[in-house]
């Protein structure tokens, strides 16, 4: 009797063919979620093979590459000039974001009343941090390279690349100075220090490795973003070192979208070149932000050493 | 003794105290002036964008009429515009239609989302319901890796690698299928498929494609949608899922009927998200899909899209007052408001996801 009804209970499953409709869709997930690591790894070793195969054919000497400036010639051409380029354009980039965004971080989470204004704010900084980065290049180009006389200069690139990482900088600093427990401050204010002085010798001495680490990631994204740099007006040759940042310029990524457009084999292998050193940087940066978060976390866990 | 009271006065002395209320009201005041210029930058793109679109319009800028009273002569008309099929506002003969540009970039849009948005969704059923913990932590940043790529990479890719390989080979393949592996398909022998080939290809494959763009733009929106998503899926609450397994459900079905619908909203949020990345790329679909703007459905075609429109445009450095100039800003424009119109569905969707389990 208790059989027959177990036999009843499961007449209309039809198990073997939802083991097979279980096992397929596993595969297609499995199948699927290979796609994005086989691209990748196709477009590295692209790029590697390459820059290999530039050098060997086309007798690329490294150090000349690295040093020299561009030239509408390849066999001269070198990447020196835009490296340098970059380099200020990080370094400008960061000073100018780095104490918007710090200052918008601290007002935000420690200042703010909940009302109006302050929703704004934060709806305003999720839309800034979706508008596409060329965007911001045509804001440079109109407000400052033209109607500001400033010209295609590195402070100008510099300019667009800060209003684009700013956002992404303040969503950091938020959350590390959101992560500093209220016991902190109230330990502070306990002792009668101001609220400034909580900020400042409390509240940021230990929200800033997290602070670091989003400045680096979105310097991550500054350094290796063209569209804003296009806008603003490139050269299509890094001919010269930039000697300041009032000089003309064309960084690492746009000197290697202006080769990467050439129809020249040569060129293009030269972009390959420069991607490398490009990922080569992106690296050295991913690696300083993994490095302090990993401090940080083992440092963070000891509050109770504060 | 004397510096005790000393202090002890300063602590509670009526200067002191108002002096460093001054200096918080001072120092708020700053990091208030510091989040204004988030706000200010948001509206001056939209100033800047508008004020210098309507000079395409209206031969004039709207500061120029305000401030010096210039004449205001129409150059380009609105229906032109929207209605147009030709755009080339550089040529010797103008055309002032927006139409294929616009499509160009939704082509690449479209397409981008028929790449990974189904992709990214299985990748993150997998890594949130059917992966070790120990392959989620290794696979997920990996994926990420995808999205921290500069998009210049993505477009040098397109050119040396997924154009000559993908695109000209499955062209090639098409056409004879007994394959000469890499070669051009313009100069070929006829092969079984050739109508066919040649029906949705007309002249063959050149440098530039918008199957190639949608294959490059596509790649580098998958982390975006898998996630997101995948966060999603990790705040659908375990109760659900064994609620479900209680009654005999398979994984299979746990994940179609149990997990996907309760995470719905975030992950269209990741989807909308991964769109409107898609709309604003530049670079990848400047290289990979060309500077043709024509209104064209063959995904071997070379297309336009607005965002590759102004890099040609500013490439040539138009002189400050051209139309070409202008159209810039009409462009840029537009391209904002489509991608705010995204972010701000976006943003609506992120909250109720977020609200749903809370």
């Amino acid at each position: 009797m208790s059989t027959k009804r177990e036999t009843d209970f499961l007449a209309d499953v039809d198990l073997s063919r939802e083991k097979l409709l279980n096992r397929l869709f596993y595969g297609t997930l499995v199948v699927a979620s290979l796609f994005g690591l086989v691209m990748l790894i196709l477009l590295l070793a692209d790029v590697l093979w390459e820059s290999v195969q530039a050098m060997t054919t086309f007798d690329i000497d490294l150090v000349q590459f690295l040093t020299s400036t561009s030239s509408s010639r390849a066999e001269r051409a070198g990447f020196g000039a835009s490296i340098l380029a970059s380099l200020w354009l990080m370094a400008l980039t960061a000073v100018l974001a780095f104490f918007i965004a710090v200052g918008c971080a601290i007002y935000l989470v420690e200042f703010a009343p909940e009302n109006r204004v302050t929703r704004l704010i934060e709806a305003n900084l999720a839309n800034l941090a979706g508008v596409p980065s060329i965007v911001y290049g045509l804001l440079v180009l109109a407000l400052i390279v033209n109607d500001a006389g400033l010209g295609s200069v590195i402070l100008a690139g510099a300019i667009a690349l800060a209003l684009l990482i700013v956002p992404i900088i303040i969503v950091a600093a938020i959350e590390s100075i959101r992560a500093v427990p209220s016991s902190v401050r109230d330990g502070s204010y306990a002792m009668g220090a101001t609220k400034w002085q909580t900020i400042r010798r409390v509240v940021l001495p230990q929200a800033m490795p997290g602070i670091l680490t989003g400045t680096i990631l979105a310097l991550a994204r500054a350094i290796g973003e063209t569209a804003p740099l296009i806008m603003v007006g490139t050269m299509l040759h890094a001919t010269r070192y930039p000697s300041g940042p009032l000089s003309s310029f064309s960084a690492m990524p746009t000197q290697i979208y202006n080769w990467t457009y050439q129809a020249d084999r040569m060129f293009n292998g030269l972009a390959a070149l420069g991607i490398v050193v490009l990922l080569v940087f992106l690296i050295v940066l991913y690696a300083l932000a993994g490095y302090l978060r990993r401090r940080y976390e083992t440092d963070g866990g000891s509050i109770s050493n504060v | 003794m004397s510096t005790e009271t000393q202090s002890g006065s300063e602590i509670s002395g009526d200067d002191s105290l108002e002096a460093a209320h001054e200096t918080n009201r001072r120092i708020r005041r700053l990091f208030f002036a510091c989040a204004a210029v988030t706000v200010v930058t948001t509206v001056a793109i939209f100033l800047v964008l508008f004020d210098n679109a309507a000079s395409y319009f209206f031969g004039a800028r709207i500061s120029e009429v305000l401030l010096a009273g210039e004449a205001v002569e129409r150059t380009v008309g609105f229906v032109e515009f929207f209605t147009g099929t030709r755009w080339a506002p550089d040529h010797s003969t103008p055309a002032h239609g927006v139409l294929p540009i616009v499509w160009g970039t939704l082509a690449i849009t479209i397409g981008a989302g028929l790449v990974s948005i189904p992709i990214g969704t299985a990748t993150a059923l997998y890594l949130s319901e059917y992966a070790s913990t120990g392959t989620r932590n290794r696979l997920k940043p990996i994926l990420e890796v995808l999205a921290g790529i500069p998009t210049i990479v993505y477009g040098y890719f397109a050119v040396s690698f997924v154009t000559p390989v993908l695109v000209d080979g499955i062209a090639t393949y098409l056409v004879n299928p007994v394959g000469r592996g890499l070669d051009s398909v313009s100069h070929l022998a006829p092969g079984l498929l050739e109508p066919v080939a040649t029906w949705m290809m007309g002249v063959g494959v050149g440098r530039y494609s918008m199957l190639a763009g949608i294959i490059v733009v596509g790649t580098m929106t998958i982390p975006m949608v898998s996630s997101i998503s995948e966060d999603a899926m990790q705040a659908v609450p375990d109760e659900l899922r064994n609620g479900a397994y209680a009654l005999g459900a398979t994984k299979y079905q746990v994940s179609i009927r149990i997990v996907l619908p309760a995470a719905v909203s975030g992950i269209f949020a990741s989807y909308i998200l991964a769109l409107s990345r898609a709309i604003g790329e530049t670079m990848a679909v400047t290289l990979a899909a060309g500077f043709n703007a024509t209104l064209t459905a063959n995904p071997f075609d070379e297309i336009m899209t607005m965002t590759a429109y102004l890099v040609s445009m500013a490439r040539g450095t138009s002189a400050v007052g051209t139309v070409e100039y202008q159209s810039l800003f009409a462009v840029g424009l537009l391209l904002f408001l489509m991608t705010l119109a995204m972010n701000l569905l976006n943003d609506r969707l992120k909250r109720r996801f977020q609200e749903e389990y809370r």
